[in-house]
């Protein structure tokens, strides 16, 4: 099996990739805009004498982690799309998968993610299943580490993906198709 | 000083958090996909919704879903409550038009080896009482008044 960089899908197991800085540091307008979105009214996101007091100054909320990396819609010069799971997009690619759903998903939290971050983050392919004949078609299971450090290389959070890249048979299903 | 809301000795295993209903609309779904930086779709576009994905309509991402369900946690923990991890697991989609549910359960609670109080949730949003997303959350609470379980850092943060 070769993947799309070049390398045997089993070699790539375990290796950290697309080590990634984010775009931009973290910022309060969109944790703003995030609580908003949910209404959360958690006082450490919206006073800053409660953050200042309880978490020594403005904090996002860890479930933002991810919201960190996904790149901007459109950017100047910029003549491909950047995926913000490319390993997932990788073993689609490998595989002639075209759905995938994401089937289960952990994050662990580590140090806060404090307001002016800047986030890195890198890729680790865990494990791919033998072919797999579910309801919603064919296909494999892969597993997808994503950790994520601040500008101090302290770990803030590491995220575990479950995805199931398929070939559709007529079903509807849950998880959440990733729409490539 | 501000007193914590909820302490690790207030939630034993078995304690119900309240439930907390919403009525999702399209502004639900679109809002939360672009707080979360999602532009795919599938998540603000009806026709690729239905054509491409299968579904009746545009749904709710998952890294919203996991923004609504710290809101859950947290509105029950108050400030001081620190999320440890969380494990979702999709069972369905949610659409505009549905009312979600989020109600939620202490199903563990512990104090680890550093000394940190933790307890672990069951939590599911529902829509007609049908688990769409379930949800295993862990949180760190104060074991006391002056414990503040955001103080802890390297080693003395275990998740």
């Amino acid at each position: 099996m070769t993947d799309p960089m070049g390398a045997p899908v089993p070699e790539r197991i375990g290796v950290a990739q697309y080590r990634t800085q984010s775009d931009f540091p973290v910022e309060r307008g969109y944790v703003w805009t995030s609580c908003a979105s949910v209404e959360n009214g958690n006082p450490l996101y919206w006073d800053d004498a409660v953050a200042d007091e309880v978490t020594g100054g403005p904090v996002a909320p860890p479930t933002m982690v991810s919201v960190w990396f996904r790149p901007h819609h459109w950017a100047p010069g910029r003549t491909s799309d950047v995926l913000p799971l490319q390993v997932h997009f990788d073993l689609k690619d490998h595989f002639g998968l075209p759905e995938a759903v994401m089937t289960d998903n952990t994050i662990v939290f580590h140090e806060p993610v404090r307001m002016g971050d800047r986030l890195v983050t890198l890729q680790v392919l865990r494990s791919v299943s033998e072919e797999k004949r579910t309801r919603l078609g064919t296909g494999r299971f892969w597993a997808i580490d994503v950790e994520y450090r601040n500008q101090h290389d302290a770990l803030v959070a590491v995220e575990s993906y479950t995805g199931f890249g398929y070939r559709r048979r007529p079903a509807e299903g849950g998880g959440e198709a990733d729409g490539s | 000083m501000i007193t914590p809301r909820l302490l690790h000795a207030d939630a034993p295993v078995g304690t119900a958090l309240p439930e907390l209903r919403h009525q999702v609309t399209a502004t639900t779904v679109v809002l939360g996909a672009l707080a979360t930086r999602d532009w795919r779709p599938m998540h603000h576009d009806h026709e690729f919704a239905v054509t491409r994905n299968g579904t009746r309509d545009i749904f709710l991402n998952t890294p919203s879903q996991a923004a609504w369900f710290e809101r859950y946690v947290t509105d029950w923990t108050g400030p001081h409550g620190r999320l440890r991890r969380m494990r979702f697991r999709m069972h369905g989609s949610v659409f505009p038009g549905d009312t979600m549910v989020l109600a939620g359960t202490v199903v563990e609670a512990g104090v680890d080896t550093t000394g940190c109080g933790w307890v672990a949730l069951d939590v599911a949003l529902s829509v007609d009482r049908e688990a769409k997303t379930t949800c295993r959350a862990e949180a760190a609470l104060p074991l006391g008044p002056d414990d503040n379980p955001w103080e802890r850092t390297g080693d003395r943060w275990c998740p």
